[in-house]
């Protein structure tokens, strides 16, 4: 017993313990969230073409992502002859963990119990872990052993590092403007005025580049139904499917809590108190949720080749000259 | 057995070093370009953590600055030396540098 | 104390997953593991107090050099490497052989010269080391800075260039030895 209390009384384990319960708690209602994201989905998809979406389960149909996983776990798991066993089970793995990897950095309030950890290199490992992201496409279509799947694979992964360029370039406008790195003191710096006002081309470039990220529509050619089977998740079934589906949700969730931190303001909003203001955090993600849910049922898909043209020729351009002239600016007010 | 509660200098070096041999027993014994081309990635990336552990060392950032300089030339590197393995690969069909003799006397 | 575990157990996966990339016969099993082990290395820079250069091996070497691995391996579509022959037995004896000389070579030198001795203290960061590393980067190698950027287009210009290869496959005329 008095081993616990030292152990206890010495500031590292402490660290350590409140780190690991933030996590749990933090991953859980994320991952919550995630599931219930896919039902939201359904719904706003159901109401825009005029109809319910899923009302049956539960009342209002909310006890659809519960049906939705057993169902998934209760399939059967086929692996194809010839696909490389390990590879095909690793890269389902590989798309959830970049995404729940970044719920680590971003900080939903203004105190230290609002968020896992605070790092000065916050933004370059939120760029870090969407670059890992590309492998588990990669890898999924290359270990099917099937030639769609190899196919959207590679389609997806190019599509996917095209436009990492862009959205990288559109990060660092609020980066001259914040002078850090870190998440926290971008959100600090935004207490005045959003960052979306002071830089719109970057805020729109952002949220382009971050459906081409994500695999969403209009950008979701890899894994378009009418195209390729159904891309580099041809053979994949069960929970293994599961998890691409929950991976891509994750991601969506993911971005737009990044998106929020750099250009909504974060954590800031006028009337609530600081234990409340992740309320704030929280209304302005759900809006950019439901703006990648509207954008996904109101756009048709662009062709691949219009894809790449408007990521290497348009957006990558426009964001250089954003960081142009936001240097330009940046240097002459600080001049005066 | 404690261990030292700062990290001495010379366990970074005798890494790099270690990371160094595999790199170079990499380049010797494997006959697939490709995997040739790893080894030497290996090989960089070993000067690059000597680098990094001298500049912490001697407190100086230079160090920082060179690794920052040797990523993106071998970011080009390979870059460049994949393009020309694809092009020998649709000349000769094949990746393996034994094979790649045309220049043979 | 904590650092020196987090150490041991970095340099173990590190040197574990490069062996791999030698020893394993697929090619995509080898960069999946120098993917790996490019992570671990991030993590040992984390350790040095070099959070940006850590960031920067995830984004520019584990994201972006190897998925071009990647792509290449699975573009010329590589099956298991098949390495045997009398040659082949005859490399393997001779790399091995290299490698352990310069192995001890390289113990016995770092071993001798800097022994376990005492490191400066750290001074305290005034700034951040990615702002640190910027000041020093624009000022005293501005000059470098901009070659490389010169060299990262003819890098470009390089690899579209020859990446498109020939129109036309060179035959050998009929008749020529």
């Amino acid at each position: 017993m008095s081993q616990l209390a030292a152990l206890w009384s010495h500031p590292d384990f402490q660290f350590v313990f409140w780190a690991l319960v933030k996590i749990l708690i933090i991953l859980h209602a994320m991952l919550g969230v995630v599931s219930y994201l896919i039902y939201a989905e359904r719904k706003v998809a159901g109401h825009m073409q005029a109809r319910t979406g899923p009302n049956r389960v539960g009342p209002m149909g909310l006890l659809q992502p519960a049906a939705d996983v057993l169902k998934l776990f209760f399939k059967e798991e086929f692996i194809p002859d010839g696909a490389n066993k390990v590879i095909f089970h690793i890269a389902p793995m590989l798309a959830v963990i970049p995404a729940l990897v970044t719920f680590s950095v971003v900080p939903f309030g203004p105190t230290d119990a609002f968020r896992v950890t605070d790092i000065n290199v916050g933004l370059l490992l939120f760029l870090a872990l969407s670059s890992l992201g590309v492998y588990s496409i990669t890898l999924g279509g290359w270990s099917s052993n099937n030639k769609y799947a190899l196919l959207g694979g590679l389609r997806s992964s190019a599509q996917m590092i095209s436009y990492e360029l862009a959205m990288g370039l559109s990060t660092i406008g609020v980066l001259l403007l914040s002078g850090s790195l870190s998440l926290v003191d971008i959100v600090h710096a935004q207490e005045k005025m959003w960052f979306a006002v002071y830089q719109p081309v970057a805020f729109v470039i952002f949220m382009i580049t971050a459906f081409a990220e994500t695999n969403r529509a209009p950008f979701d050619l890899p894994e378009a139904e009418a195209e390729l089977v159904a891309g580099f998740h041809t053979e994949y079934s069960s929970m293994k499917f599961g998890l691409f589906f929950l991976g891509e949700f994750a991601n969506v969730l993911s971005i737009c809590c990044i998106a929020t931190t750099l250009f909504l303001g974060g954590w800031n909003g006028p009337w609530l108190p600081d234990s409340l203001k992740f309320l704030w955090f929280f209304a302005k993600l759900s809006v950019l949720v439901f703006f990648f849910i509207w954008v996904r049922w109101t756009y048709p898909r662009l062709r691949y080749d219009q894809l790449m043209d408007l990521g290497w020729k348009v957006l990558l351009p426009v964001s250089i000259l954003n960081i142009l002239v936001t240097a330009l600016v940046v240097f002459w007010r600080g001049q005066g | 057995m404690s261990l030292p509660a700062v990290v001495p200098l010379s366990w970074y070096l005798l890494l790099s070093a270690v990371l160094f041999t595999i790199g170079v027993v990499g380049v010797l014994v494997r006959r697939n370009a490709l995997v040739i081309f790893m080894s030497i990635e290996l090989m960089l990336n070993a000067a690059n953590l000597a680098f990094v552990a001298f500049a912490r060392d001697l407190q100086s950032l230079d160090g920082q600055v060179f690794v920052f300089f040797v990523m993106t030339v071998a970011a080009a590197e390979v870059a460049i030396g994949l393009a020309i393995i694809v092009n020998v690969f649709r000349l000769k069909e094949t990746v393996y540098v034994d094979e790649i003799n045309l220049l043979k006397g | 104390m904590i650092t020196t575990a987090l150490f041991l157990a970095f340099a173990a996966l590190l040197v574990g997953c490069s062996l791999m990339v030698i020893l394993h016969r697929n090619p995509v099993t080898s960069a999946l593991f120098l993917v790996l082990a490019f992570c671990s290395l991030a993590g040992i820079y984390l350790l040095l107090q070099a959070e940006f250069l850590a960031m920067v091996q995830v984004i520019v070497y584990a994201g972006a050099i190897m998925v071009l691995f990647l792509f290449v391996i699975m573009y010329l579509n590589l099956k298991r490497d098949v390495e045997d022959g009398m040659p082949h037995v005859l490399r393997r004896f001779v790399g091995w052989g290299i490698g352990a000389l310069l192995l001890i070579e390289g113990a016995v030198y770092f071993g001798r010269r800097w022994a376990l001795g005492a490191t400066l203290p750290e001074p305290a960061p005034t700034v951040g080391n990615t702002a640190a590393i910027g000041q020093i980067l624009y000022s005293r190698y501005l000059f470098p800075f901009e070659i490389t950027s010169v060299l990262l287009i003819v890098a470009i210009l390089g690899a579209v260039l020859i990446g498109r290869g020939r129109v036309a496959p060179v035959t050998p005329p009929e008749g020529s030895s």
